[in-house]
């Protein structure tokens, strides 16, 4: 069941073609018929498929690599090996920094983890090269691993000063604290697992590239296949029409991507390259594993004197990948004293990557866990801890949030989940052999906002193209594209086609950190804008037009009919007025640069985040806000724990759609219940290699482990978030699960843990 | 490219010529000969397609009893109306089972063919060692991640878990396995692992399951599976039970009850030392729990799965006390 509650603002009464409405997906059909066509799914002459060989080692060396029986196997066309693969150059990170003028090969000698790619072997057929791929011979020098942070060889890590947050005397003021509590949080490794694995089919044509691969990224993904095989941005066209999740980890491009392309080039022909699933585990990184200490000292009321953290995340040999564990910790209570440091400590891991909600999601498992330990220390009620503690600015930057809902969501969801009927004790809920357990937690996440570009088509037919390089991994892009055009030029949305996932339509940042709604609904609506004042520029302006001769200002358009506002003189259809017109479209790309902006300045917006616009810039700071009310059921016997119920009350601003924004925040949930009770990649210490790297093994909760959840937006427009009044909805859903499911826990059976997942063993 | 010839069977007895070849196994379902094929484990010469022969695929069930033709689906089986009522633990073991798809497609046969089998196993470009796949190459799982394995029947050659539900259920009623000239109790049809964990079963070349039957008991017909996950579904049980009981007139002497565990052993493990202790007694709490410690008896842990010790008694007794109550 799922409670909406309007606000003003994200009014569905417009019908559910207008921004706001409840529309259904407007790619739904495609999908559940089988008609979309994914990435890795076109059917190219001559393509040849390439399998890879990984590095069964977690460090060393590779001594040599015999491929004789694999040249010589039916088949195959080449084996790719790092004596001769084509020399590529570096190509810059992901903030367009200018790289070393190094050449890189995607191809290990160097092992550094598990699973690294050291060869790759392309034939005429998967099965060929599967089987050839099996007939590769590698011998290693192999060198002892760091297999995680808990490895005695790992030690403290590397300072991460920039993460350093500090203010008051925190040290002093926890040791002068009436009550104090301190425990330690871990998290595991976690994987994105998006149903469509990572692939890919690359095809030269002389020096131009085409790449037809899932991703979050068509832009920055083009601009790096550019620079590795040093040709102009503009050769490059990457297309991805459906994405089938990504989570994060589909942003980049990747060395098996370089693979491919690098196969594709040496032999002339089209090269198709898909990872296995358990291939998916190390071809690029999940969320990397945490460490968090809190220390809170309070005074006899519960009112936070001082929050003390420390952080660590596991990071790569060769890359650097900080998850930010203070970032929820520095802004959700009013602390007079702060203090949090992070170090971050190499292992034999493939980077960890980004996963929804990096840095946000660990870091709430941190302070909403101690923050429930501290309410239970003090003797006051979880939710009433938090009200008492509640931030009226951010307490970091000290500026004025933008909007911040978050009492309103604990009103919300407290009385919706009924939290005034919950008994304090532990303990003290049970139903049968089962421990019944409410808890509590808030989740938030920054408003990450970018400049954005649309191209809007307006056919002689009276219909609407949109065009955007950006794209739809489930979210609902298409789906609030066509409404945010239908809105703004006065069509029905049945009339508006959105086309996303080809880097040469009109080109788009990152589907990342929950900016892409906000960005494009912007940019949409400003090209849509300027292609109406265009038609009606041209119909009250043109000779050819009925309106000429009416002497009015402007126009307007309902229905996809054009008149005069107050209805004298001709009503016509778009279309009616396009054939007078004699125009077979009108077009504008629009965007939401400044308008002074350089064509560099305009290059590098969209193919690096080098230009995304801090949430704290100007006067305001601006953050989704959520809070999480769930009840468990854990089996007293069996240590099982089951999510029964959940209620979470969401702030993300105006919602663009509720019906979309809803499933995004179920999503979320359903992900946080999979971390708080299943999820963790592990690890063989002898080996240093994830041994459950397949769905059989690595838990992700099914149907029967999600019970009703119910959704409520306490959002209030924004527009100092986004041109519409929307915040970010795709990342802050997860962001306090976790900890509202270990809360409950400890309500239900007494134990407190404080390392996910809560896995039974941990219980009985 | 590894090459394989696929034969479809035109009779039972052209399957059995068939499989008797060196390299042939038998394709009914595939759920996991297929599986264990992409994974580089299973590496037959011949594939002998029986999935479409006429006959074996029959529940018959009268008063005395149930035979399942070895091609019924496991859903079949499963939603079959008398199984439920005559054997619900049958049943029950059933759709606990794997997934809704692989139930599907799943024969009977094939879900006793099911190889032992843990992440080690089926992982061999990555782990040499492994007795099963490769006698004496050694056991990688041993020492490493142990959390799913066995603490029941293991050997120093081999701690996989046997991950079946239907066969728990089947060893605790007593079923028997017929194979096309004899036919076995199917306690007997799985071979602990010992020094040579690659035979699971006691099979002759060509011999093919063609069903199972179960002897009706009260005990059958007063039964229940419990399977314990931390997912609710499509995961192996940490730990299960299957369990019968048939009290006396007075309604609280216990006078047949029948105990198997999953989840915990090499093979379907029967617990009858909790069978012989509560015979006889009264069905009380206390009593249950006490006795249901002995169905761990011998157990050996590696570490992570120590759990599974403490918890199989808890999943029995509560099995146990289920049945008590279900009057």
């Amino acid at each position: 069941m799922t409670v909406h509650i309007t606000r003003h603002g994200d009014a569905s009464d417009g019908g559910t073609d207008a921004v706001g409405g409840r529309l259904s997906r407007v790619d739904g059909p495609a999908k559940i018929t089988g008609a979309a066509r994914y990435a890795v799914e076109q059917h190219l002459q001559g393509l040849a498929y390439a399998v890879l060989v990984e590095s069964t080692i977690a460090a060393g060396k590779v001594q040599s690599i015999d491929a004789t029986e694999a040249r010589a196997a039916p088949g195959v066309l080449l084996v790719l090996t790092p004596d001769n693969a084509m020399p590529l150059k570096t190509a810059s990170d992901w903030f367009g920094n200018t790289p070393p003028d190094v050449p890189y090969c995607p191809l290990a000698r160097d092992i550094i983890f598990s699973g690294q790619h050291v060869a790759a072997v392309v034939a005429e057929t998967f099965e060929q090269a599967v089987a050839a791929a099996a007939l590769v011979k590698v011998a290693y020098d192999e060198t002892p691993a760091i297999v995680d942070l808990n490895d005695p060889k790992a030690g403290d890590g590397i300072p991460i000063d920039a993460m350093t947050k500090e203010w008051g005397d925190a040290s002093a003021a926890f040791t002068a604290a009436p009550v104090r509590i301190c425990s330690a949080y871990t998290t595991p490794r976690e994987y994105q697992v998006p149903m469509e694995p990572h692939g890919l089919i690359a095809a030269w044509q002389g020096d131009r590239l085409t790449v037809w691969e899932p991703s979050q990224w068509l832009d920055g993904m083009a601009r790096t296949y550019a620079e590795w095989f040093a040709i102009p941005f503009e050769n490059v066209r990457l297309v991805a029409p459906y994405v089938g999740g990504g989570f994060g980890s589909k942003a980049l491009a990747l060395s098996h991507g370089a693979i491919a392309a690098s196969a594709a080039k040496m032999l002339g022909r089209p090269v198709k390259l898909v990872m296995t699933r358990p291939q998916t585990f190390t071809g690029y990184g999940g969320r990397a594993s945490t460490r968090q200490t809190l220390a809170l000292g309070a005074d006899a009321e519960g009112r936070i004197q001082s929050i003390v953290h420390r952080g660590v995340n596991e990071t790569s040999m060769d890359g650097m990948w900080v998850e930010p564990l203070g970032s929820t910790t520095a802004i959700m209570y009013a602390a007079p004293n702060f203090s949090s440091r992070q170090n971050v400590v190499r292992v034999n891991t493939v980077t960890p990557g980004a996963m929804r909600a990096p840095g946000e999601n660990p870091s709430a498992f941190g302070i909403e866990s101690a923050i429930d330990e501290l309410a239970y220390e003090v003797g006051i009620d979880p939710l009433e801890i938090r009200l008492r503690n509640y931030a009226e600015q951010d307490p970091h930057t000290r500026k004025a949030w933008s909007t911040r809902q978050l009492r309103e969501a604990f009103a919300a969801g407290a009385e919706r989940f009924g939290w005034s009927k919950r008994t304090a004790a532990p303990r003290s809920m049970r139903d049968g052999n089962h421990l019944v357990g409410w808890g509590v937690a808030a989740g938030t996440y920054p408003v990450r906002r970018a400049y954005g570009e649309a191209m809007v088509r307006i056919l002689a037919d009276g219909s609407v193209e949109v065009e955007s390089s950006s794209i739809d991994m489930g979210q609902g892009t298409y789906t609030i594209l066509a409404q945010t055009a239908a809105e703004t030029l006065g069509v029905p949305v049945e009339q508006v086609s959105v086309k996303l996932g080809d880097s040469h339509f009109a080109r788009a940042g990152v589907t990342g950190g929950s900016r892409l709604a906000g960005v494009m609904t912007g940019a949409v609506f400003k090209a849509a804008g300027q292609a109406l004042d265009e038609l009606i520029g041209l119909a009250l302006s043109d000779p050819r037009s009925p309106f000429e001769t009416l002497q009015a200002n402007t126009l307007s358009v309902r229905g996809g009919r054009i008149a005069s506002p107050r209805g004298e003189g001709p009503e016509l259809s778009i279309a009616e007025l396009m054939s007078k017109l004699g125009r077979d479209s009108i077009e504008a790309k629009g965007d939401t640069m400044p308008a002074n902006s350089t064509l560099e300045e305009r290059y590098k917006n969209y193919t690096t985040i080098a230009m995304a616009l801090p949430h704290t810039e100007g006067d305001y700071s601006r953050y989704s806000w959520c809070a999480h009310f769930v009840e468990v059921r854990v089996d007293e016997d069996f240590g099982t724990v089951r999510v029964s119920r959940v209620v979470s009350a969401m702030d993300c601003g105006r919602l663009y759609n509720p019906k979309l924004a809803e499933s995004q925040w179920k999503g979320g949930i359903i992900m946080g219940i999979g971390q708080a009770l299943l999820e963790e990649g592990i690890v063989d210490r002898r080996h240093g290699r994830i041994v459950n790297n397949n769905l059989g093994d690595y838990l992700v909760p099914t149907n029967a482990d999600i019970p009703d959840i119910e959704v409520i937006s306490v959002g209030i427009p924004d527009l100092h978030s986004s041109a519409l009044g929307g915040k970010g909805a795709g990342e802050v859903g997860i962001v306090g699960v976790a900890p509202a499911i270990a809360n409950a826990v400890f309500h239900a059976t007494g134990k407190r843990v404080r390392d996910l997942p809560i896995t039974l063993e941990k219980l009985i | 490219m590894r090459n394989f010839s696929y034969l479809r069977a035109t009779s039972t007895e052209a399957a059995r010529r068939a499989a008797a070849l060196p390299g042939a196994m038998l394709l009914a379902g595939g759920t996991t000969l297929i599986d264990l094929a992409k994974c580089g484990v299973a590496e037959p010469d011949t594939l002998v397609d029986i999935s479409h022969l006429k006959g074996l695929d029959r529940i018959e069930i009268d008063e005395h009893g149930a035979t399942i033709g070895a091609l019924a689906r496991m859903s079949h089986v499963a939603d079959n109306a008398e199984i439920k009522s005559r054997f619900p633990a049958i049943s029950e073991a059933l759709w606990q089972a794997a997934s809704a798809q692989l139930r599907n497609m799943a024969t009977i046969g094939g879900n006793l063919m099911q190889r032992t089998r843990c992440p080690y196993f089926r992982d061999p470009s990555n782990f040499s060692a492994c007795n099963k796949r490769q006698p004496d190459s050694g056991c990688a799982a041993i020492g490493g991640v142990t959390r799913g394995h066995a603490v029941l029947g293991t050997s120093e050659a081999c701690i996989a878990m046997y991950p079946g539900d239907l066969a728990t259920a089947l060893v605790a009623f007593d079923a028997t396995v017929h194979l096309d000239e004899r036919q076995m109790p199917v306690d007997a049809f799985f071979l602990l692992p010992g020094t040579t964990p690659q035979r699971e079963h006691p099979l002759e070349p060509g011999e093919m399951i063609t069903a199972i039957s179960l002897p009706a008991s009260a005990a059958a017909r007063r039964s229940t599976y419990l399977k314990v996950r931390d997912r609710q579904s499509y995961e192996f049980a940490a730990a299960s039970a299957a369990v019968g009981l048939e009290l006396e007139a007075d309604g609280r002497t216990i006078r047949d009850l029948r105990v198997a565990l999953g989840g915990v052993a090499t093979k379907p493990w029967r617990a009858r030392a909790v069978e012989d202790a509560l015979k006889g007694k009264v069905l009380e709490e206390e009593t249950v729990r006490q006795a249901s410690r002995l169905a761990v008896e011998g157990a050996v842990d590696h570490g992570a799965n120590h759990y599974k010790i403490e918890l199989a008694p808890r999943v029995v007794a509560r099995a146990i006390l289920k049945m008590g109550e279900a009057a």
